[in-house]
């Protein structure tokens, strides 16, 4: 009751002095590791990409410039597909039923199995040869010789393409799915009572409600497309012959034919499309709840 | 009938669906029950289905498969030791940013969640550069290492989040009765973690389950290696057994395939919460 009054003052920056001293004690770790494994790795990189022949020796090679072009097209029929189809099931999805509930539990499985025992389970059942697919056309239909799933070069394209939708589309599903839960039924209530049809309610209510999330999504999705290596790399290896590799299969691909040089100077030519997506991203994602 | 009809379209929906979901996973079960000829056959399903795969699996009777078990337990050794660790790393580097509002925590936070945006094939090279140069290759320690460092940034970016949902007021009650910051860490937010800190080591502990690509770059002894890279070694070979490989891959993705559906509804939802709302 009769404390002195410095002491409560006293306690008071002795309690900051402790919240700094711990507060550093508890971030440590995390920046040990950031140093380790981003801060000098990345550091590294930078350096050893200075080789202005690295770049030469890169246009210079055709297997390079297809590259390009092959992720440029990978990037955008994979990642506007996959959204298409996620805007269009998640409205699907969200219809209650017992049933649907249960369509949704399966339609997750690609999501929560690892790759590379799926994606190789693609690989052997899109052999032209003896693969399932094939076998059945010609079970089903007598197709002699069924479609080079794999050998063809634009069809073994496509098929990965397929293959990364395959993977990726749960996960984006779910997220618009969580976008249209949010919304608040009573609009559509209203829309309905004054005679809205289902394409003026999706056009007024949910496409403006969904819009944010689904430019957000786009964009992380645009990100982590690009830098997909299972779907490529374990369904055709970048091939038939080296035709079809993305960037982050080629880069792989230098380093482990021993010229890391072009590996590094492959990743870092693909920096001026991913950094302002990333920067985007982040400024996004580090508003709190409350900002 | 016209709710017949109704169901009737979403039926519509559902069968495509279903197929196109679950055809490879049907594909990698069929194989695995199948003998070599069904399988070259491509059959939709075998003659005689067998569980003889499993058993050549299970006593590594193939030269592929002679490090089986071993490898399943590294996959089993380091998911675990990722998600530890990350657990630890991010639940601190997390309390330290959102309750005790150290300096440059933010910026920290920002970094880090520019690291998670990075594709992660695309930090595989300078890392695996780093990793020679540190003299790492060929340990687990490196793999662990870097799944810690991927798995990281987003935990700590979701257990912020979680964090400056908890009121203010507790921390300010606790440090009224005299609490010390590790007190407020151990006796306030701890136990008011808990549920985020399950989901995030569940998170890490599949992000290093499922991992291939780091993998197959940091290790490769083949006693050293996860059995994800185990697998991926029947790449190399233009007659690969394939159905033992099936028979292996199915029990490598059982685990993992559990853990999701026990936690799927915490393991959604987290990353774009944010754009949600805004």
């Amino acid at each position: 009751m009769t404390a002195p009054l410095a002491a409560p003052r006293e306690d008071a920056s002795a309690f900051t002095r402790d919240r700094a001293m711990w507060g550093a004690i508890m971030l440590a770790p995390y920046v040990l590791v950031f140093a380790v494994m981003v801060v000098y790795p990345v550091a590294y990189g930078l350096w050893l990409g200075l080789n202005w022949n690295s770049y030469r020796a890169l246009f210079a090679d055709p297997i390079f410039i297809r590259t390009v072009v092959n992720t440029i097209i990978f990037l955008f029929v994979a990642v506007n597909l996959k959204f298409l189809i996620a805007l269009m099931l998640s409205g699907f999805f969200v219809q209650q039923r017992p049933w649907i509930r249960i369509v949704l539990v399966l339609f997750i499985l690609p999501w929560a199995v690892p790759s590379i025992p799926t994606i190789l389970s693609f690989r052997v059942m899109l052999n032209p040869e003896n693969g399932m697919l094939n076998q059945q056309l010609f079970q089903w239909f007598g197709i002699m010789e069924g479609p080079g799933w794999l050998t063809d070069p634009t069809l073994a394209f496509i098929s990965s393409i397929f293959v990364h939708i395959w993977k990726s589309l749960p996960f984006w599903t779910l997220i618009l799915i969580t976008g249209r839960l949010a919304i608040a039924q009573d609009l559509y209530e209203a829309a309905s009572v004054d005679g809205a049809n289902r394409w003026q309610q999706f056009r007024f209510i949910t496409w403006p409600s969904l819009a944010t999330l689904y430019v957000t999504s786009t964009m992380l999705s645009m990100i982590w497309t690009l830098g997909d290596f299972n779907s490529v790399y374990l369904l055709t290896g970048g091939g038939p012959g080296d035709l079809n590799h993305v960037l982050a299969t080629l880069g792989i691909r230098y380093m482990r034919n021993n010229n890391l040089d072009l590996g590094i100077a492959s990743i870092i030519v693909a920096m001026p499309l991913i950094l302002p997506m990333v920067f985007v991203m982040v400024k996004r994602l580090s508003k709190g709840p409350d900002a | 009938m016209k709710k017949f009809l109704d169901e009737g379209k979403l039926l519509l929906v559902a069968i495509p669906v279903l197929v196109w979901t679950l055809l490879p996973i049907y594909h990698l079960f069929v194989l695995s029950i199948s003998n070599q000829e069904s399988m070259l056959a491509g059959k939709l399903w075998p003659d005689q289905p067998t569980l003889q795969n499993f058993q050549i699996v299970f006593a590594q009777q193939h030269y592929y498969l002679n490090n089986f078990w071993r490898q399943m337990f590294n996959s089993f050794f380091i998911a675990v030791a990722t998600g530890l660790i990350t657990l630890f790393v991010a639940t601190f580097a997390a309390f330290a940013i959102a309750r005790l509002k150290v300096r440059g925590g933010r910026t920290m936070m920002n970094l880090a969640l520019a690291t998670y945006l990075i594709p992660a094939a695309f930090l595989a090279i300078p890392m695996y550069k780093a990793m020679g140069s540190y003299g790492l290759l060929n340990t687990q320690a490196s793999l662990i290492l870097a799944m810690v460092a991927l798995a990281s940034p987003y935990a700590i970016w979701v257990l912020k989040q979680a964090s400056d949902k908890l009121p203010k007021e507790l921390d300010e009650a606790a440090v009224m009765d005299g609490a010390t910051s590790i007190q407020l860490f151990r006796l306030v937010y701890l136990p008011l973690m808990k549920p985020s800190m399950v989901v995030i080591g569940i998170y890490a502990l599949l992000l290093a389950w499922n991992e291939y690509l780091y993998a197959f770059l940091l290790l490769s002894s083949e006693k050293a290696v996860p059995l994800a890279v185990g697998l991926g070694l029947f790449l190399s070979a233009d007659d690969a057994p394939w159905n033992l490989l099936m028979a292996a891959g199915l029990l490598y993705a059982i685990p993992p395939a559990v853990i999701y559906y026990l936690f799927r509804k915490n393991m959604v939802g987290g990353l774009t919460s944010g754009a949600v709302k805004s």
